[in-house]
């Protein structure tokens, strides 16, 4: 793990590059690195994450600014630039059912090929995806999902990079982080080595790349 | 009594003792006003949190402790969160026992379209494909038609949201069951007669000989 400054951090994602972004409606989303992101103009990037949030909130930034030329999310309703930029075909949208995405995203992360799922058989999710009956149940193969960069918020980290999260700013961060080749991570506080209890680590450090530091 | 009213007051009704229940947006939010006294039900939010409590009271807000559609929350004591993985692991894997959702349609086998209108508005599914298949009950709260045409129609021409059949809908006119995927009406709100119901109900309407009222 090394540390690195904001910019220095975000200057190490290519145009083009897809990446996984933590957050639910921008609770746990990296804000400082969104703002980098948008500061440098890093162009055509894809961004797997739950939602776009809101217009001028967390990856709703990215939006608003064009960097982004597809999405892989779950909902974009609170956010009518996301929908008009895929009606408009200036961004590609793909919507995958919650649960779907964050289990495509745990089964590329824990080294699983996909995933077996009951959700979307029957629906349109289910268009050009394969069935498979396992005892009597149907369910759609659906596809492990990896990014070239995963980008986490954490409540807390230490000088390792042991991530530890709070409230519901955790959601999608923690399984994410396991699902990229680089991981950069974004914390509230940085605390020294120990002071997060083994127990409490949800994030092991080995798993992280670079901890942005405070600014 | 409004529509919504009725509706969350009924749905409420369904509610019991240590259940892990799922509430939507819209309607559904408004079944946790009317917990019947002397019961503890745990609110799921599936961005990571059982034990979700009302809005803190106002200066009271913490930025990492919100609802699934991203408004401050409060957590009761005994609450827990965790990441979206275990959110939805409790979802599919059967351990929410109950989830109400708001409906664009339901069909006279149960079905549910409750997540797009091609064209017009397609924000995106969430959780509702998550929750509409891996409940172990699922309860709509719907008002029972829209611009003058009902909502409980005999097939949705809506995409659908699971083909797996609802389990109760609730309207501001009745209680509607899927008994052997066959809409039954259990229940008439205050003042509404079974004619009405079924003036307003597109859907073929099982009418068993004794229809009781709502108790609100």
């Amino acid at each position: 793990m090394r540390t690195l400054s904001l910019a220095d951090a975000v200057a190490l994602i290519p145009d083009g590059a897809s990446l996984m972004i933590g957050g639910f409606m921008g609770v746990g989303t990296p804000e400082r690195v969104i703002d980098e992101l948008v500061r440098q103009g890093k162009r055509g990037l894809t961004v797997i994450a739950n939602d776009t949030a809101l217009p001028g909130v967390g990856i709703g930034k990215l939006i608003t600014a064009d960097l982004v030329s597809k999405v892989i999310a779950s909902h974009i309703g609170l956010n009518p630039e996301t929908q008009k930029k895929m009606i408009a075909g200036q961004m590609q949208v793909e919507l995958v059912p919650q649960g779907t995405l964050i289990e495509r995203i745990r089964a590329g992360g824990f080294g699983l090929g996909g995933i077996l799922t009951a959700t979307g058989v029957g629906t349109l999710v289910a268009e050009g995806k394969q069935k498979v009956a396992v005892a009597g149940n149907d369910y759609l193969v659906e596809p492990a999902l990896r990014a070239d960069f995963a980008l986490v918020n954490a409540f807390l980290a230490d000088y390792l990079g042991n991530l530890s999260y709070a409230l519901t700013a955790r959601n999608f961060n923690p399984v994410m982080a396991m699902a990229a080749d680089t991981v950069i991570a974004e914390a509230d506080n940085i605390v020294p080595v120990g002071l997060i209890s083994p127990d409490h680590v949800v994030t092991p450090a080995p798993i992280v790349d670079y901890l942005i530091a405070q600014g | 009594m409004d529509a919504q009213t009725i509706i969350a007051k009924r749905i409420a009704l369904e509610l019991r003792d240590s259940m892990l229940v799922n509430l939507g947006i819209g309607i559904p939010t408004q079944v946790a006003n009317y917990v019947p006294a002397g019961i503890r039900v745990f609110f799921q939010s599936e961005n990571g949190l059982i034990g979700t409590g009302a809005p803190p009271a106002e200066g009271m807000q913490h930025r990492l402790l919100t609802d699934a559609g991203g408004r401050p929350v409060t957590a009761l004591p005994g609450a827990s969160t965790f990441d979206s993985a275990t959110s939805f692991g409790l979802i599919r894997g059967g351990h929410v026992d109950m989830t109400v959702l708001g409906g664009l349609q339901v069909d006279q086998s149960g079905l549910l379209a409750n997540w797009m209108i091609p064209g017009k508005m397609v924000p995106g599914m969430g959780g509702a494909m998550d929750l509409a298949s891996g409940a172990r009950r699922v309860v709509i709260a719907m008002q029972h038609s829209a611009k003058g045409k009902s909502k409980v129609v005999k097939a949705c021409s809506l995409p659908l949201t699971s083909v797996r059949p609802i389990d109760l809908l609730v309207t501001e006119m009745a209680v509607i069951a899927f008994p052997g995927g066959r809409a039954t009406l259990l229940e008439t709100a205050p003042g509404v007669s079974v004619e009405q119901v079924l003036a307003a109900t597109e859907a073929e309407l099982e009418v068993p000989q004794h229809v009781p009222p709502m108790s609100l």
